[in-house]
């Protein structure tokens, strides 16, 4: 099958995840991994590389690693190592990352995502080839001559990240254009925190992801691929595929060849550039490290870990649907990590539908926003349920219930929505009579546009309506003043 | 008590003497440190003592330690003296000096492993090891000089030199660990540590007249052992008996949860069955090993040997391990494929010795031409070769086939003996220089150690003789190899300690009466 | 696995691999020298070992991990203390050409 967009060409993706794990300590020692600490904070011989120091693997992220296999539907292998992959970097502290070879923890997974195509959502299933554990390097600062350090460019390391436990997901080239590589990688972050095993941040680097791409004519054999680095977010994923992909049809189509090369996303220039040519590319000289002896497990353990899987989001999503959730809300709610306000919210008496229109709206866009985080908005499944009541009560307009949802999150949580609205004096007036009172003044007030409605002209109601809700500071609920206005209107008339 | 008989004392003899109150840590420190001021070729000035430069270390000078941490042994060993004065309880080799072999890391003392790479480096934290014996009151006096970064039976590919044998000082003491074993010969050290990895122990433990032992693989922590082959790496102690041997093996044994290749099942008890005998005993002579490459001098000196086990009662077997001969190949794959991995880390990054480049990468490769020496440069050679793309299969993971073909080997001998014995190694102490410029002729001397290397088995070197003098050479030590089943260390002691009673050899190189023997001990008088 | 012949270029791109500066004078004394340690340690292809397990460890220690449970480390002080060149707060490097893995 053509992709419509490159000109009788088929697009071939194949991922790369990287993502890694929040365990208490890294993945030979016992030092922290806490994300933006002072440099080589975080390091002891292990992490350092030491001479003489060695590894001994964390339980935890092996754990975590094969949940995750778990719920991407792969299989555990039953013994598996670790091996060397040695190659010099200034970052890698032994000049050398432990890393799986032949045998992954994970074979054989399956990821089903959702796409919008032609303005329906398509489930489109992309295969994982594996899933195996590594570990982070450390970070290298480079220096340049205008930077903080005199002289000629230099870098400088810092250890902290060294060791952190990275899982690297391998897909099958399976990825046919570029909504579906992203909506992998959306489905693998929501599934990751669903899980718990890592924040996955891209802008962290938390959560990290180079493409396969190339391009060949339908039913041809692969195309020579080429490997895209540098995508430090979902948006930058798709914007990366596209380019990547017209310019290898442009490569062809003017007669040449597409040379297997890792590529650079220049995020600001919307191109990629020629990293490195893969035939120089390092002989990794993999080996099983002798520091560390194999790792085994049974079909019991296996169904152990199992049994501790959560709901994944396929499922969830399905439950939502089912509950009258909108699946566009529905995926914002869980790549937000917000399903558990939507169910604590249910649980108080909500309804689904409005709880998650609160929080794929006004909550979103506020931790969107600014540099707010949803656990730093204090907001409570309770909270939800109480504003969505005091809507549907007629306590409080929509317009106002923003209002009081800003003054929760003002609270970090502290005040809940009656609260918030009762010292603000944010209700709606539920009161007629106090209504009526506002909109005999409005009509007496603007003679001309009451003559005008009467005179046939409906939509001037409008303006009186709004000089209603003005006089209120919005707290008149705007389809009462109407029929209020047109029952005072049509008074005044007799 | 003279200094010339706490420096000829053993470890358990002093620990005794010192519970006794006959004499102090202090004084037992000083006696010792008294021998290596005389004798070691080293600057016995300040608090630690620096070995004296190549250039300037004299023929006559042994040069076992690279550094010698004066004050701080004598503070621990007052330190041992002020508690037992005050009724503290106290391990048993309390107040006992020891040598420790400079691969192994000490907070705060320079490590080296015999290379220009570490020189000054100052490691951040303790060996295992080096905590379990400073938990034990052994009073640590320096580093030994060795092989660089263990690389080596002669202990000439040093960077700081070569270390002289005690018995004849124009010849090498063995290596890798030829610093430890010529501190123990001489009367520097009743005890010292060493690591094997092909043989490191034992060969330099035979060339100098003394025991040495290889502990099964996992017995030992190798956290903070600097690795060389994380495979077969591990640690072991020398002494001049075996009960000494055994004795220090017990201190430093033991599941480490630092070393994930760390045994985590209970060590036997080494002393319990020490002196059990040999009587009914099934002894295995191992064939390919009892006389491939062998001189004359070492075969007749090894037979005697094996009459005597014999003669206490032992059923001597001939036994043959098909796979042995492929030992010292797979060897020479495996070792070199792990350290050029191991090595990787020193790059004038983090630690050590950089040479300045443009680059990052220049700088690197720089470095490592410039800090590694020959030997390591071509073993870190050999092992990336034998670990490229193309050459794993056939080299690295065959030579690790090999390996478990070795070790069932082993498993159906151990079916019907109890041990198996050989000499240690084919040779003598060879001359220095001898065989320096011929690396294949070096390895060959590992011949006999190496595959019990390659199995993980232990294996121990015992003194079982001493070649007759000849024209331009003194007597000669001799040395038999135990070896047995995993995690059967226990057995290789009872075995040894049973011939080391029967022959009731002298370790003392100054009674064999040669020329060229360390001058103090010919002497036979006190130190300084 | 023909290494008999082993060629200077082998040797030379070995060396590049291993991250070893050599010059062409030491490139061409090593030639033979590995090349002879080769020849004699190719002998472990005359064992047919096909069927048989490469040794990992030789206890055949399985399944060792430790908890997830923080343990001291080291200050950066401690650890930079080595370094040949710290830079603020870091192991200073020369500009590093090429990119990582």
């Amino acid at each position: 099958m053509t992709t419509p967009w490159l000109d009788g060409y088929e697009l071939v993706v194949g991922l790369e995840v990287h993502v890694e794990l929040t365990t208490q300590t890294k993945m030979w020692c016992g030092c922290a991994t806490t994300f933006g600490d002072e440099p080589n904070t975080n390091v002891c011989p292990v992490c350092s590389g030491q001479p003489g120091a060695l590894p001994v693997p964390n339980r935890q992220a092996v754990h975590d690693a094969t949940l995750l296999g778990l719920a991407l539907g792969g299989s555990i292998s039953p013994r598996c190592r670790f091996h060397r992959k040695n190659y010099f970097y200034p970052d890698l502290a032994k000049n050398y990352q432990i890393s799986q070879y032949d045998v992954p923890l994970v074979l054989d997974g399956r990821l089903e995502v959702e796409v919008e195509r032609d303005g329906e959502l398509v489930t489109e299933v992309v295969g994982i080839e594996r899933l195996h554990m590594e570990e982070d390097t450390g970070k290298s600062l480079h220096l340049g001559a205008t930077g903080r350090l005199h002289g000629a460019d230099r870098s400088a390391i810092d250890y902290n990240r060294s060791g952190v436990p990275l899982l690297e997901i391998v897909s099958h080239p399976d990825i046919r254009d570029p909504e579906t590589a992203q909506a992998y990688l959306r489905e693998l972050q929501a599934i990751v925190r669903t899980l718990g095993v890592s924040d996955a941040r891209m802008e962290e680097g938390s959560m990290r992801c180079d493409a396969n791409v190339s391009v060949r004519r339908p039913g041809a054999e692969l195309g020579t691929r080429c490997e895209i680095k540098n995508l430090n977010s979902v948006r930058s994923l798709g914007r990366a595929i596209r380019f990547e992909a017209l310019r290898q049809v442009q490569v062809l189509e003017d007669g040449g060849a597409i040379v297997m090369e890792t590529r650079h996303w220049d995020e600001e220039a919307g191109v990629t550039r020629t990293l490195r040519r893969k035939e120089t590319v390092t002989d990794y000289r993999y080996f099983p490290d002798p520091d560390l002896v194999e790792m085994t497990t049974t079909p019991e353990a296996v169904e152990r870990v199992r049994a501790e899987l959560p709901e994944l989001p396929a499922v969830t999503r399905a439950r939502l649907a089912a509950t009258g959730v909108p699946r566009a809300q529905a995926a914002t709610i869980l790549a937000g990590g917000m399903l558990t306000l939507l169910d604590d919210a249910v649980a108080a008496g909500a309804a689904a539908p409005a709880v998650a229109n609160w929080l794929a709206g006004e909550v979103t866009g506020h931790v969107s926003a600014g540099d707010a985080t949803l656990e730093g908005t204090g907001l409570t499944g309770a909270h939800l349920a109480e504003l969505v009541a005091m809507v549907d009560e007629g306590a409080l307009s929509s317009t106002m219930a923003k209002q009081v949802l800003a003054g929760v999150f003002e609270s970090a949580g502290t005040k809940g929505p009656r609260a918030v609205a009762a010292e603000g004096g944010l209700e709606q007036i539920g009161d007629d009579a106090a209504l009526g009172a506002v909109i005999d003044e409005v009509v007496a007030a603007n003679a001309d546009t009451v003559a005008a409605v009467r005179g046939g002209n409906e939509k001037a109601i409008g303006a009186l309506v709004g000089q209603v809700m003005r006089a209120t500071q919005g707290r008149a609920d705007p389809k009462r003043t109407n029929e209020l206005l047109q029952r005072a209107i049509a008074a005044a008339d007799g | 008590m003279s200094d010339r008989a706490l420096t000829r004392m053993g470890a358990a003899a002093l620990a005794d003497a010192m519970r006794a109150g006959d004499v102090s840590a202090r004084e037992v420190t000083d006696a010792h440190l008294d021998v290596i001021a005389a004798h070691d070729g080293i600057a016995a000035e300040g608090d630690v003592w620096h070995a004296l430069p190549t250039e300037q270390l004299g023929p006559d000078d042994v040069h076992a330690f690279l550094v010698v941490t004066a004050a701080r042994a004598r503070a621990q060993a007052d330190d041992v003296d002020r508690r037992r004065v005050a009724g503290e309880k106290l391990g048993p080799l309390a107040g006992v000096p020891l040598a420790l072999k400079d691969v192994l890391t000490m907070r705060g003392v320079p490590t080296t492993c015999g290379s220009r790479m570490l020189e000054g480096w100052i490691p951040p934290y303790d060996a295992t090891v080096t905590r379990r014996l400073l938990e034990a009151d052994v009073v640590v006096l320096g580093k030994t000089n060795m092989d660089e970064f263990a690389m080596g039976s002669s202990t000439e590919n040093s960077a700081y030199g070569p270390t002289r044998n005690p018995w004849d000082l124009d010849r090498v003491p063995g290596g890798s660990s030829g610093g430890s074993a010529a501190a123990v010969a001489a009367g520097m050290a009743p005890l010292a540590i060493g690591t094997d990895t092909g043989g490191s122990i034992r060969q330099p433990a035979a060339f100098t007249g003394i025991v040495g032992a290889k502990p099964t693989y996992g017995t030992v922590s190798r956290y903070g052992l600097v690795a060389f082959a994380s495979s077969l790496d591990q640690a072991g102690p020398f002494a001049r008996d075996v009960t000494d041997t055994a004795l220090l093996q017990a201190l430093i044994q033991g599941h480490d949860p630092h070393d994930a290749t760390s045994d985590a099942l209970e060590r036997d008890d080494l002393l319990a069955s020490l002196r059990a005998g040999v009587d009914g005993m099934r002894i295995g002579v191992v064939e390919e090993l009892e006389s491939a490459g062998c001189e004359p001098g070492v075969r007749t000196v090894f037979l005697e040997a094996v009459a005597t086990l014999e003669r206490l009662g032992a059923r001597i077997e001939r036994v043959s391990l098909p796979h042995v001969p492929f030992g010292l190949p797979a060897y020479y794959l495996v070792a070199p494929a792990e350290a050029s991995s191991n090595l990787a880390r020193f790059d004038g990054v983090r630690y050590g010795m950089r040479v300045d480049a443009p680059s990052a990468e220049a700088m690197n490769a720089a470095t490592r031409a410039t800090g590694f020496g020959p030997e390591v440069r071509r073993r870190i050679m050999i092992g990336t070769h034998a670990l490229s793309s193309g050459y794993v299969d056939a080299y690295y993971l065959q030579a690790a086939r090999i390996r478990t073909l070795i070790a069932r080997d082993y498993v159906a001998a151990f079916e019907h003996v109890d041990v198996l014995i050989s000499p240690t190694a084919p040779t003598v102490p060879f001359r220095l220089g001898e065989r320096t410029d011929d690396p294949l002729a070096m390895y060959r001397n590992d011949v006999a150690t190496v595959p019990a290397s390659l199995a993980g088995i232990p294996a121990l070197s015992v003194p079982a003789g001493v070649t007759p003098a000849e024209e331009g050479s003194g007597p000669l030590p001799v040395g038999l190899q135990v070896m047995a089943p995993l995690r059967a260390d226990a057995r290789m002691y009872r075995v040894a300690y049973a011939l080391e009673q029967a022959l009731s050899l002298d370790p003392d190189p100054a009674t064999h009466g040669g020329a060229r023997a360390v001058r103090s001990v010919r002497a036979g008088g006190g130190a300084s | 696995m023909s290494s008999g012949a082993l060629s200077e270029d082998e040797v030379r791109h070995v060396a590049t691999l291993a991250r070893l500066a050599l010059d062409d004078a030491e490139i061409t004394a090593l030639t033979p020298q590995l090349a002879a340690i080769l020849s004699y340690a190719e002998q472990v292809g005359e064992v047919a070992a096909d069927d048989v397990e490469p040794m990992t460890h030789p206890l055949g220690l399985i399944d060792v991990y430790r908890d997830d449970v923080r343990t001291p480390g080291l200050s950066a002080d401690d650890v930079l203390a080595a370094a040949p060149d710290p830079q603020v707060g870091r192991f200073g490097v020369p500009r590093i050409v090429e990119e990582g893995a």
